[in-house]
């Protein structure tokens, strides 16, 4: 026996005739499914003239229990038979009262929201878009201009949350950056070295990891760590900020949100930033440094000499004002995720992911943009 | 109002609790009866809330025990203290619908979890659910799209649909305009009337308070434990200690004044 069955239904009365449902036992939510559609098969079998429905030794009775006994009611009147409840009890019938059966056959007043077809979907998505779109823009024209303002009143500069995020953003941030940087040289280094062996221009694994780190993966993994990071959390600490009604609260006392909140940010990790990159680009040296010694029998004198050769000032520049540029990218795109955030802790979450996904696509387009540029200055 | 049963289906004993070494009362001892309607008030920062969460197991007391349907949840094990949950319902304040889903989710979320009902019999009594607080036709909302009066009764649209034989109310009135707040407590009393659940409500509303409880114990901050308790009405007019008198008459007054 379904161990779900916890009422019994006993059938009087001849097919056809006048049958009496005697019901006993436990009518409860678990069994909804199983009452309703034994009820039916009795309903089919018996094609009763009328239909009565005791009620009398109903032990336990809850709302979806109620449910199913007005669904049978409802069923056999849909079969034009006659249908009464007998001796029903005071608590079905105050239980049964509860029951607003209107609502049980009222349609939604919206559509669900996710059943959309695909043009909709791709019309949707591409305003979606175009409006991100235009929204980063005049964030980031708002947030150069609060820079410019910035620079100009430095008092109006909340000094204190700017080393509490370059701690943050920086300090926090250098062992991560270190073993990957590192780990990145040395694989650098090894994967070429088994290429470089077979001309004997082992020397050129020192100038091969130097030259990639300083100016190409350096800048590139030290901002996607960050975007990982620190892009992540700023977006996430004011999207809750938001809300929370933070933000409101600062607009509604006179302050400059973008001011207040993402100024210290954006120039903690402009500060912070440069000089992971400098750090990442070292202990990536280092890293193929490792290799080139203990593997490719170089001293090591001979590999920095040789990575001293290759590295000029102007690509260390170079290397410092891409990593800047990222910074500003990394944060503003942070905050701006943040104060987009409308809702509530789903929102903050897919802020939070936007953040670090837009980080590392503006990353590489922003890298690719450099890449031309300084071909040709 | 019809006399409850008097069987307790909650016995608090000797409960104390705090935070961080703070107490906020101590030996707090009461039982609450199949089918009544008990009011826990009291003054802000009193511990009302707090032992509202210590009776649904959110936080664990310093000492004593909480006793649902026979099993003591300061103590039970997870299997029991599941057992119990699934036995009780809960509206938060804040009503704690899940952002992301929608009210017919939110609702059919515990039937889908702790049944093996199909579909069409769950999206029935959702329906039921959401029609006996009157938010029939609100299936596909989500809950950022209601006003704060219909996410409390969604809420408790969700705390119901296990057809518990206990429901806790956490301030059920906070941030609703007094004819809304009105409208909450006829559904509390109509669903108590209806299915004799048994409530249980954390409240400093004195409209409440006088519209559904049938006991009330008060809590006091300084004396750190129960100060009064039984008939809100009688309290009002019998109590001699002063601070009943000044909450309830303080109060009162005031609430005439504002006014709906």
């Amino acid at each position: 026996m379904d161990p779900r069955k916890t009422y019994t239904i006993k059938v009087q009365g001849e097919k056809g005739s006048e049958v009496t449902l005697s019901l006993s036992g436990r009518i409860a939510t678990e069994n909804l499914s199983l009452f309703v559609s034994e009820a039916d098969v009795i309903l089919k079998e018996t094609s009763p003239k009328k239909l009565f429905v005791d009620l009398s030794n109903v032990e336990y009775l809850d709302s979806a229990g109620a449910l199913g006994l007005l669904q049978l009611e409802d069923r056999a009147k849909a079969k034009s038979t006659p249908f009464q409840f007998v001796n029903v009890t005071d608590e079905a019938e105050r239980i049964m009262g509860l029951i607003n059966r209107k609502a049980l056959t009222t349609k939604s007043l919206v559509s669900d929201k996710r059943s959309s077809n695909l043009i909709e979907w791709v019309g949707e998505s591409s305003l979606k878009i175009f409006n991100d779109f235009v929204s980063v823009i005049t964030f980031l024209g708002d947030l150069l201009a609060a820079l410019v303002h910035s620079l100009f009143h430095p008092s109006s500069i909340r000094w204190e949350d700017v080393n509490f995020y370059m701690k943050r953003a920086g300090v926090e941030g250098l062992p991560i950056v270190g073993l990957i940087s590192f780990l990145l040289g040395l694989i650098i280094a090894f994967m070429s070295s088994l290429q470089l062996k077979q001309f004997g221009a082992n020397i050129y694994v020192a100038s091969l990891v130097s030259v990639a780190m300083v100016s190409e993966l350096g800048p590139i993994m030290t901002a996607i760590i960050v975007a990982g990071r620190s892009g992540s959390a700023f977006a996430a600490e004011i999207g809750t900020m938001k809300v929370n009604e933070e933000v409101d609260a600062l607009i509604t006392m006179g302050f400059d949100p973008i001011q207040f909140l993402a100024i210290p940010k954006v120039l903690a990790a402009m500060a912070s930033v440069p000089i992971l990159t400098l750090y990442s680009d070292l202990l990536g040296i280092g890293g193929g440094l490792v290799v080139g010694v203990l593997g490719l029998d170089l001293t090591v004198y001979t590999y920095i000499q040789e990575t001293m050769n290759v590295i000029s000032i102007t690509s260390i520049v170079k290397s410092l004002i891409k990593s800047m540029v990222f910074a500003v990218l990394i944060s503003g795109i942070g905050c701006q995720r943040g104060f987009q955030v409308r809702g509530g802790a789903e929102a903050v979450g897919a802020s939070t992911t936007s953040a670090v996904v837009a980080g590392i696509f503006l990353i590489i387009v922003t890298d690719s943009a450099f890449a031309i540029i300084f071909t040709y200055i | 109002m019809e006399k409850a049963e008097k069987k307790p289906i909650i016995i608090v004993e000797n409960l104390t609790a705090g935070f961080g070494g703070n107490i906020l009362f101590e030996n707090v001892s009461f039982e609450i009866y199949k089918g009544e309607v008990f009011v826990i008030l009291g003054g802000s920062g009193c511990g009302k809330s707090t032992l509202m969460k210590q009776m649904i197991g959110l936080y664990e007391p310093y000492s004593g025990s909480v006793v649902i349907n026979g099993i003591d949840i300061t103590t039970a094990d997870e299997k029991q203290l599941k057992k119990v949950r699934m036995g009780i319902g809960v509206c938060f304040q804040s009503s704690g619908l899940f952002g992301s889903m929608t009210l017919a989710e939110n609702v059919a979320l515990p039937l889908t979890e702790y049944t093996d009902l199909s579909t069409e019999a769950i999206q029935l009594i959702v329906k039921m659910k959401l029609g006996m607080v009157q938010l029939a036709g609100y299936e596909n909302h989500l809950p950022a799209e209601l006003s704060g009066g219909m996410k409390k009764r969604a809420g408790l649209a969700r705390a119901m649909a296990l057809d518990p034989a206990v429901l806790f109310f956490d301030e059920p009135s906070a941030g609703l305009d007094p004819i809304t707040a009105a409208e909450l407590d006829s559904l509390i009393k109509t669903i108590n009337e209806g299915m004799r659940t048994t409530m249980v409500i954390v409240t400093h509303e004195l409209q409440s308070i006088f519209n559904v409880a049938h006991r009330v114990i008060m809590l006091d901050k300084s004396a750190k434990g129960i100060i009064a308790g039984g008939d809100p009405r009688w309290l009002k007019d019998h109590s001699t200690d002063p601070r009943v008198i000044d909450f309830f008459n303080r109060k009162v007054s005031e609430q005439k004044g504002k006014g709906p």
